[in-house]
């Protein structure tokens, strides 16, 4: 049991701010299609500063503190990259779908391309001493799930997730940013920037999701940088339309996909009660089986929800001032 | 009279406009490749700066660049071969854009017309002359299956309005599990010779292939078929299609404007379901073409990666603006650069990603393309809407409603 909550945080939680990074740019009125090349980026960004931090023997060699450097590395990078997209969609209204889809296609080619060059290999390992791990076993089992051997980024996260829900929803900056996604021709007559709401959502969108793509490859792709980050942005972008654009939804989301798609990595090792029975190794299904569960639950839950999905109304459409 | 004439000359001048600014996307695009080039030969001293002009000449040359003769004849073979599913991935993802819906499902497709298509081909026993029937029947096996495959997010769409997105992402991963599931349990279409267990076998053990109508004389030592034949005659016939039959306006009637089309009566839901399933046929289709070349493995066991000519689909359809006719020319074009990539890591310190970098820097430019149109000269109101994500904007609703009148 506590195996298994450890595991589906770790699942859980690029997906929670990766999707958080969507909503970011979908409610300011951006479709960020590109979440996926954002986190490639991000990884390759943080992975790089942590070899750079590792070969240097900055930071006295405290794994944390290399840690939380490349994660505000990879956020900055992120964003920095995300200008593409906002540049192409808000300042030359070009098609957000096309900007997002170059943007995904420019990462991994970019990554890969220093990568080789650079290190003469397809990938970027980063050294293994490095422990990320805060290890504390002399907990109760309760504390334990939570506390033993969870990632420091987990807890960043989940407080990066309660104090983006509350900048969205209860500051007078979250309004707004709504209401360009909405209705920028009503934000913009009382006087708001829709433009520059844009690009801060936007902006946002790409810290986040850099953020959650080095968070993924330093806690499930075993530290290994290569271009490529298993779809996760997609999913990601998919959790969010599931969780109907609110913080609310996307964390349920996040760990329903999480839980799921763990028990499809361990269901061999997984013993809930503790009884010395594996259950669902007993079943003898292949491992494919467990691997398809998680997308067929998100499409079934669909199915039954959808009707009350709302899209936020502007997105997708650029600015124009000039539109009835 | 006239006025009919001046219609004629501004579609001219618009097929003509796109084109040029389609060029511009790929200048610009190899112009900032060679940018990047010349900073990386500049700030890196084991780069000689030549390096820079010669990976420049050779990525342009394509092909062409190793010199040889024999090597360029096998390498443009190659090159069409591998174009060839490329073709209808982007074609795939072409008509579906029309029709304002994004099929980011094109590699599902793929994998469920890889699946159908080799397990027909190999369990259909063929007696000497019966390999082009056979062919035939795993041909349009897998094509069906793309079909049935590709109609899902189209259903779901249309029946319980769930974004396109979302479903095809989630039926890519799908499919990749029931692919490696049904070939983990099928040992039968496995190559297990010299202990290796990773990949199928080649359907020509079954004698089914593509006829080769000499081609591989030709192109000495490719895998050239007459598969790129088919898939041209298949991208002709969508373009006719989509342009010159009642069917094909309203699929994109209903990509301009939803609300509008159902206004003119037309059945949004029957034609996002077709869409969609026509979108899957295609991207399957280049799937059969591909592997039942009769000499191309398949590495099944492909749960946890989706293949990339179903992704590349999307560029492809972006440079040609959707035009399927245009998808046969950005399709080859794409290869021809690959190979170019390909070149350059044999020939200079560089190495071939820096092609997909110019492919991504296309397709960002690709996206001002109506900006560009505009520069271009000629009336703001002219431009073809490129159908992105399907957005209603009810404010539209009479003028779609007057367009489907005409008809």
């Amino acid at each position: 049991m506590t195996f298994l909550i450890q595991q589906t945080l770790v699942c859980t939680i690029p997906l929670l701010i990766v999707a958080m990074a969507g909503m970011f740019a979908e409610r300011s009125g951006i479709i960020n299609i590109a979440l996926d090349g954002i986190m490639i980026m991000g990884a390759f960004c943080g992975a790089l500063a942590t070899y750079f931090c590792q070969q240097n023997g900055l930071f006295g060699g405290s794994g944390q503190l290399v840690y939380i450097f490349a994660m505000l590395i990879a956020a900055i990078s992120g964003a920095i990259f995300s200008l593409l997209l906002s540049f192409s969609a808000i300042n030359l209204k070009a098609d957000q779908t096309i900007g997002g889809t170059a943007l995904n296609l420019l990462a991994p080619a970019l990554a890969l391309f220093i990568i080789k060059i650079f290190f003469m290999q397809d990938k970027l390992v980063m050294p293994k001493e490095t422990k990320f791990v805060i290890l504390n076993n002399d907990l109760p089992e309760f504390l334990k799930a939570f506390l033993s051997r969870a990632y420091i980024s987990t807890f960043i996260v989940i407080a990066l997730y309660i104090v983006l829900s509350i900048l969205l929803y209860k500051t007078r900056f979250g309004l707004r940013l709504r209401a360009c996604g909405e209705h920028p021709q009503a934000a913009d007559s009382v006087g708001i920037n829709v433009h520059r709401m844009r690009y801060i959502g936007t902006t946002i969108s790409g810290a986040l999701a850099g953020l959650g793509g080095y968070i993924y490859i330093a806690t499930q792709a075993g530290g290994t940088a290569s271009g490529s980050v298993a779809g996760m942005g997609f999913l990601a972008l998919a959790i969010m339309i599931f969780g109907n654009w609110k913080p609310v939804g996307i964390a349920f989301g996040s760990l329903l996909f999480g839980l799921l798609r763990c028990i499809g990595y361990a269901y061999n090792s997984l013993d809930i009660n503790g009884d010395g029975v594996f259950a669902l190794k007993d079943l003898g299904l292949p491992n494919y089986f467990y691997n398809i569960i998680p997308y067929v639950a998100v499409l079934v839950v669909l199915m039954f929800t959808s009707k009350k999905s709302r899209a936020p109304k502007a997105e997708g459409i650029p600015y124009d001032k000039g539109a009835r | 009279m006239k006025k009919t004439n001046e219609k004629f000359d501004l579609l001219s001048n618009n097929a003509v406009k796109s084109v040029v600014s389609s060029l511009l996307c790929i200048v610009g695009g190899i112009f900032v490749g060679f940018i990047v080039l010349l900073l990386l030969a500049i700030f890196t001293p084991e780069i000689p700066i030549s390096d820079a002009f010669k990976g420049l000449t050779i990525i342009l040359g394509g092909p062409f660049a190793s010199g040889k003769g024999g090597d360029v004849m096998f390498m443009i073979g190659e090159m069409l071969f591998e174009a060839t599913p490329l073709l209808l991935t982007g074609l795939s993802v072409a008509i579906a854009f029309k029709t304002g819906l994004f099929n980011i499902g094109a590699p599902g497709q793929y994998l469920m017309g890889t699946m159908t298509s080799i397990v027909v081909a190999l369990s259909v026993k063929s007696t000497g002359a019966g390999g082009i029937l056979v062919w035939l029947l795993a041909f349009l096996a897998g094509t069906l299956s793309g079909v049935i495959w590709g109609a899902i997010p189209g259903i779901f769409k249309a029946i319980f309005g769930v974004n396109e997105v979302i479903v095809c992402i989630m039926t890519n991963w799908i499919s990749a599990n029931i692919v490696s599931w049904v070939f983990k349990q099928n040992g039968q279409f496995i190559n297990s010779a010299g202990g290796k267990s990773a990949y199928t076998l080649k359907t020509f053990t079954n004698n089914v292939q593509t006829p080769k109508l000499g081609l591989d004389k030709l192109f000495t030592g490719s895998n050239i078929d007459i598969g790129i034949f088919i898939a041209v005659l298949v991208a002709v016939a969508m373009y006719i299609l989509m342009n010159k039959t009642t069917f094909g306006y309203e699929l994109k009637a209903c990509g301009s404007n939803r609300e509008g089309a159902r206004y003119a009566g037309m059945s949004a839901k029957r034609n996002i379901i077709l869409s969609m399933a026509i979108a899957g046929g295609l991207s399957a289709m280049g799937a059969a073409l591909c592997y039942l070349n009769g000499n191309i493995e398949f590495a099944w066991d492909t749960y946890s990666r989706l293949p990339d000519v179903g992704f590349n689909g999307i560029p492809a359809a972006l440079l040609a603006n959707n035009n399927s006719l245009g998808v046969i020319l950005s399709s080859v074009f794409l290869r021809y650069i690959d190979k170019g990539g390909f070149n350059l890591a044999g020939y200079t310190m560089y190495n071939e990603y820096v092609c997909d970098l110019i492919i991504a820097v296309i397709i960002y430019f690709a996206g001002f393309a109506k900006l560009i149109q505009m520069l271009l000269g000629g009336k703001k109101k002219d431009f073809k809407k490129i159908p992105d994500k399907p957005i209603i904007i009810p404010a539209e609703k009479e003028n779609t409603a007057k367009e489907g009148d005409k008809q």
